[in-house]
């Protein structure tokens, strides 16, 4: 190996720094997955009858499912046995009713983590859902957002509260049988955020989610619904880190957003999952499966999504593009450093007409880590014009790493036309000394040629989410960001 | 300044310089010319300090300290430009944003404190017109898409903004039509001072006319094999390199 590229290896060389561990007592159930561990779940949550009955077809659907093996990863089979399937932080009462009766450990855990709920409060005017495990223990400016209207709570309250619209759309968007992950989830996901758009309304802020994995071998199943109203517009922010674990710890969450007539949602992803050590031990697993479903005319999803941590990624937000002239929209940005494994990318499948979907995807590779984008576009039959421009560029840091493309394209529509662009380049030796002739740090070239490649993507995000994308996006692949 | 003494230096196992000599002092402006693979950007990029150029004899001494122990970032900061032949491009990173990280690199090095944006941009307002460099190359990625002669340009553009103490021109000159082989010139001339060196490569005595050099170098076959003032370059370019190899044969 060239010395340049030992040099480019040791700047992305950099320990996790959101590793540690809160230790809170656990209600946590033992390890095993049967009817009853369902039954628990339900039973625990107070739900209502219709809930349980399909989170059992649910269950049985996935049992006679298999773990799909098509994506281009390598782990060790998960034993589904193996996990424990609830857990609750204990508190001294019921459940907390404003932040001060929060444990003050969780709130510390937030604080190590830079979401200082209080200031957040005050300053960001951002409203935070937190899940912490998998009960939501501190949910903010619920005030504000009734005023307008809007609903935003965990997902248990949306069931009690609001079950005629869970039973409404729960489901509508990533059937429970859809793929073997959605279908586990669907079985024993035991929290999650639900957000209710009505008519004609702007959601007043930007909606926040900071899921954290905690308790030991506690699989994740959570579960998001957003439904966008006619003619209103939400902004969705997911922020994601999890503590340093030895094991491989399973995430499958489902997210399904539901957009009317001439509604528009934008969901934000800045995903921190521990990766694992640089021999690739420990980390998460993330397979997630997220869908919107542009059901209005004139309707507009757009996915952007920064993933850095993982150590293995399974992820193809999707959009289904239903509505006349609706509109498909994925940015991403997937980082795969050491022994990482990230399979992600999109599908943008167009059923209406003048439909029009844009795909950016950027992967970044470096050490060991394997990128690969999978993209579908189909155009049904019925897409007359539907238009599609797909541009998906790798960057390779080092020459261990790899990058693979597999764009899918299926048109039955000949008046449809779908662009696909692809470029592959390594961060050369040569631009890396010209920084450096300048004065630069090595490290900060890097950097700056990382977020140069990125900066289509990361002009999607929100301000804020901006900045702390560049920054995981620095702790990642070396020092501070340029 | 600048003293080489018998330097060699090996790429990929095989010797390129073998033996150069060359004593530059504050102020001067040396031109190096020679025949195509003769080292000349051997010799710039080893100053520069490029990975896989190994010095396997000789030592290059710069304002007093050894310039092989230190990393190209610190050579930079210290002082030493690279105007390159080929200058790289850069997708994606602004032209503007480079140079502000290269200046407060520097500056910041020197104990001086960083420019804040006002500041800078009136600095490189300042040095555009130098160089007459269309604004809106400010806001295009490192040199993408550009024309080879306005690469070349934009290497002097850096130059004036970060106003290093010794600049290596690795044939700035080549490239350029008539107006801005002028106007490059008018612009390094502008830059001269008696703190500051200049060491030219270049294949035509044309550029000489603009920048008169102190002193001219024959490098041939990783020798300097003829020294001489700005007349050498006139002769050079009446009767090519042949007797200047059959004299030092
Ligand atoms: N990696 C390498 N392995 C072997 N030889 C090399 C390598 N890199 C450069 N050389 C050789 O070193 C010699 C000097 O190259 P250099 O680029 O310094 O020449 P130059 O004088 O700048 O030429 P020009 O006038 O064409 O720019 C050439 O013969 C070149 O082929
Ligand atoms: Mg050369």
């Amino acid at each position: 190996m060239s010395q340049p590229n030992r040099e480019i290896e040791q700047l992305v060389q950099r320990e996790y720094e959101h590793g540690f561990v809160t230790d809170i007592e656990s209600d946590t159930v033992p390890p095993g997955l049967n009817e009853d561990t369902i039954r628990f779940i339900s039973a625990k949550k107070a739900e209502p009858d219709w809930l349980l009955a399909w989170r059992l077809e649910a269950f049985r659907t996935w049992q006679k499912m298999r773990a799909p093996n098509w994506a281009h990863v390598h782990h060790h089979p998960i034993d589904y046995q193996d996990i424990s399937y609830y857990s609750a932080p204990r508190s001294p009462k019921d459940g907390p009713q404003s932040l001060e009766e929060v444990d003050p450990k969780l709130l510390e855990t937030y604080a190590k983590l830079g979401i200082p709920l209080h200031e957040q409060k005050l300053l960001a005017g951002v409203a935070v859902d937190a899940v912490f495990d998998s009960v939501s223990v501190a949910t903010t400016f619920k005030g504000k957002l009734a005023e307008a209207g809007v609903i935003f709570c965990s997902f248990s309250e949306a069931v009690q509260n609001h079950p005629e619209l869970v039973r409404q759309y729960l489901g509508s968007v990533v059937p429970m049988g859809d793929n073997f992950y959605a279908a586990l989830n669907s079985a024993v996901f035991t929290d999650g955020s639900f957000c209710y758009i009505p008519k004609h309304t702007r959601c007043p802020m930007e909606l926040s989610t900071y899921f954290r994995i905690n308790a030991a071998k506690t699989g994740q199943f959570e579960r998001t619904l957003i439904v966008a109203e006619e003619g209103s517009h939400v902004s969705y922010l997911e922020g994601c880190t999890a503590p340093m674990r030895d094991e491989n710890q399973l995430h499958a969450a489902v997210v399904e957003l539901v957009a009317l007539d001439n509604a528009t949602i934008k969901y934000s992803t800045v995903q921190n999952w521990y990766p694992g050590d640089e021999n690739g031990v420990g980390g998460i697993y993330n397979f997630v499966t997220k869908r919107g479903d542009c059901r209005g005319a004139n309707s507009r999803i757009s996915w952007t999504q920064v993933e850095t941590g993982s150590a293995i990624t399974w992820k193809y937000p999707s959009c289904i593009l239903r509505g006349e002239n609706s509109v498909g929209e994925f940015y991403s940005v997937a980082v795969a450093n050491n022994y990482q494994q990230a399979d992600t990318g999109t599908k943008m499948i167009h059923i209406g007409r003048n439909t029009r979907s844009t795909i950016v995807s950027k992967g970044i590779s470096a050490g060991h880590g394997q990128n690969a984008y999978r993209g579908l576009v189909r155009i049904a039959k019925s897409a007359a014009n539907a238009r599609n421009h797909t541009q998906c560029d790798s960057l390779l840091l080092g020459d261990r790493c790899g990058a693979h493309t597999f764009p899918y394209m299926e048109t039955k529509n000949s008046s449809a036309i779908v662009e696909h662009e692809a470029t592959t380049s390594r961060i050369g030796d040569d631009q890396l000394f010209y920084c450096r002739q300048r004065g630069i740090a090595a490290e900060d070239a890097v950097n700056m040629i990382v977020n140069g490649f990125c900066k289509e993507v990361f002009r999607e995000l929100p301000m804020e989410f901006a900045v702390e994308a560049q920054k995981l996006l620095g702790v990642t692949l070396e020092g501070a960001v340029g | 300044m600048l003293e080489i003494k018998n330097l060699h230096v090996a790429v990929d196992g095989k010797e390129i310089l073998k033996g150069v000599n060359l004593h530059v002092r504050p102020g001067e402006v040396h031109a190096i010319m020679g025949p195509n693979g003769s080292g000349k950007s051997t010799l710039a990029n080893v100053l520069a300090g490029r990975d896989g150029y190994v010095v396997t004899k000789g030592e290059i001494n710069y304002l007093g300290r050894d310039l092989t122990t230190l990393e190209p970032e610190e050579r930079a900061r210290e002082g030493v430009f690279l105007a390159f032949q080929y200058p790289v491009e850069i997708p994606g990173v602004n032209n503007i944003y480079l140079l502000k990280a290269a200046l407060n690199a520097i500056r910041k090095h020197r104990g001086q404190p960083e420019l804040d944006a006002v500041e800078f941009l009136a600095l490189v307002r300042d040095r555009m017109g130098l160089v007459k460099m269309p604004e809106d190359f400010m806001s295009r990625s490192v040199n993408e898409g550009f024309s080879g002669g306005e690469k070349k340009r934009n290497e002097i553009f850096q130059l004036a903004v970060l106003e290093p103490r010794l600049a290596i021109l690795d044939e700035t000159d080549s490239g350029l039509d008539i107006d801005a082989l002028r106007v490059v010139a008018d612009g390094v001339n502008s830059l001269r001072n008696p703190e500051r060196s200049l060491v030219l490569v270049t294949h035509y005595q044309r550029l000489l006319d603009y920048i008169i050099p102190d002193q001219v170098h024959v490098l041939s076959d990783g020798r300097i094999l003829k020294s001489g003032g700005k007349e050498l370059a006139l002769e050079l370019e009446a009767r090519g390199y042949d007797w200047v190899r059959a004299a030092a044969a």
